[in-house]
């Protein structure tokens, strides 16, 4: 990309470009420590996650402040506008990913509160989030490099994310139907699945605010093959 | 070049047009359609032929010797390059407003009662009515209304214009040509020029040249991109800020262009 006449402008750009990514590597953490904590029914862990949760959401608010302040300075248009646009909906989804994570956190508290953890199936979503939280990374990377090809797998990805939580999904349900004892935590572990299938939904939006910083399409509630043809 | 989304009706067309100054080309080879109704604006950078362009639209260029128009400008169906084409005929069906303001120095009333009284004979009531319809037009006859006798020289810079562009319309032509019409005023004053642009496209075809980018990108429906006296993307306003087809587009709006 060329540069503007104007450097203050690319610096402009570069620095909130930057800021995201920031955040974007706290609550990509922040999802890994929740998953953690889970694993591990840590409840330590767990309290750091809610803790980040502030951190979180004092950026998205700073971000949204800087990008007030550079449409308002310099009327950005085309690339410029698309990239800003799409910075302002990244922050959105990067913040409601550490709002899963924080769901995840509370939910392993509320687990550990009612004792015998231990029983349940919660490996099982070890698969998940791992792919979650790479699926998170690479939107991140697709984002940083404006790379078209890495959002296109990424929109591919997600339906493998959406695979696991289905099958994890069935096995709860066996497992609650041999012990019945275990629906209660079973149902938590099951909002906890969702908060993972989540996050990998917000790391799908991510790659498709890319294609649309670069391509200028939307590419939201769009077919797999249409955008692939779009963006050609 | 047709916009992607073309109206049913053009009040210009400009095919194949080519101009000289002596043996410079000024343009090369514009084919544009200025919609009915709308407004069109014209960008690029300083010397990329916007403004000659909106000079061929009215043959303001006739005034000089030595430049010369090639091709066909089509107003409502009727090539105005035409040698046989009435000049003061043209000048009042597309009406031009300068950079600067330029009122005669005669009185506000005189100042739009002049051109009127060139091309119509009316009675004082109807000259009357005339005057503060087209002040009216000009969002300045709440401004002027109480000092019709002073001079228009004693009118500020904001004023002024309205004043031209009162003048422009009171002869009721049917495309209003608009040369960098606020480049010499404040904010204020631009502000209530560009929403008398957009009051005036109820009525009139409208062409605006622009140095500045974001004025266009308010007033106008479509958007002229223009460099080297080439026509480089025409298309929707919207379509031009938020997704340019070309490259050098969007280097130029983005402030890349080096």
């Amino acid at each position: 990309m060329e540069k503007h006449i104007s450097s203050q402008f690319d610096a402009d750009l570069t620095g909130v470009s930057s800021r995201v990514l920031e955040l974007g590597g706290l609550v990509e953490s922040q999802t890994r420590h929740a998953v953690y904590s889970l694993a591990q029914f840590s409840s330590e862990v767990a309290n750091q996650v809610i803790e980040t949760e502030r951190q979180v959401n004092t950026m998205e608010v700073e971000i949204d402040a800087e990008l007030a302040s550079i449409i308002a300075r310099r009327q950005p248009t085309a690339r410029d506008l698309r990239l800003l646009m799409a910075i302002s909906k990244i922050t959105g989804n990067l913040e409601r990913v550490g709002d899963e994570a924080d769901r995840i956190a509370r939910m392993v508290k509320q687990i550990l509160e009612q004792g015998n953890p231990r029983n349940l199936p919660s490996t099982e979503l070890r698969v998940a989030s791992d792919l979650a939280s790479a699926l998170l990374r690479k939107s991140l990377d697709a984002f940083a490099r404006l790379d078209v090809t890495t959002a296109l797998e990424i929109l591919k990805e997600d339906d493998l994310i959406d695979a696991e939580f289905n099958g994890f999904m069935r096995k709860l349900v066996t497992y609650m139907m041999e012990d019945p004892r275990t629906i209660s935590a079973s149902l938590d572990l099951l909002f906890v699945a969702k908060a993972i299938e989540r996050i990998g939904d917000h790391a799908k939006n991510i790659a498709e605010f890319v294609i649309y910083v670069v391509k200028g399409a939307d590419v939201r509630h769009t077919a797999l093959a249409d955008i692939e043809s779009a963006v050609k | 070049m047709p916009a992607s989304d073309t109206p049913i009706r053009n009040a210009i067309e400009i095919r194949n047009l080519d101009f000289f100054y002596g043996t410079f080309k000024g343009l090369k080879n514009i084919n544009l359609d200025i919609a009915e109704g709308k407004v069109t604006a014209f960008i690029g950078p300083s010397g990329c032929g916007k403004s000659t362009l909106l000079r061929t639209l009215n043959r303001m260029y006739s005034l000089y010797p030595g430049q010369r128009a090639e091709g066909q400008i089509n107003l409502h169906g009727q090539n105005i390059l035409d040698p046989k084409q009435d000049l003061n005929l043209l000048r009042a069906r597309v009406g031009m407003v300068f950079q600067k303001p330029t009122p005669f120095p005669m009185s506000i009333y005189d100042n739009i009662a002049f051109g009127v009284k060139l091309y119509e004979n009316l009675s004082r009531s109807e000259m009357d009515e005339r005057v503060e319809w087209a002040l009216t037009k000009g969002a300045i006859w709440n401004e002027v209304k109480d000092k019709l006798g002073q001079s228009g020289l004693s009118l500020s810079g904001g004023q002024q214009q309205r004043l031209c562009i009162a003048r422009t319309v009171a002869v009721k032509p049917s495309v209003i040509l608009l040369d960098e019409p606020t480049s010499a005023l404040d904010p204020i004053s631009t502000a209530k020029v560009e929403e008398l642009v957009n009051e005036l496209k109820n009525d009139y075809t409208v062409a605006i040249v622009t140095h500045n980018m974001q004025q266009a990108a308010r007033v106008s429906d479509y958007t002229a991109y223009m460099y080297l006296g080439e026509l480089i993307e025409f298309g929707k306003t919207d379509q031009i800020f938020m997704k340019p087809a070309r490259q050098e587009t969007e280097d130029y709006i983005t402030g890349r262009f080096g």
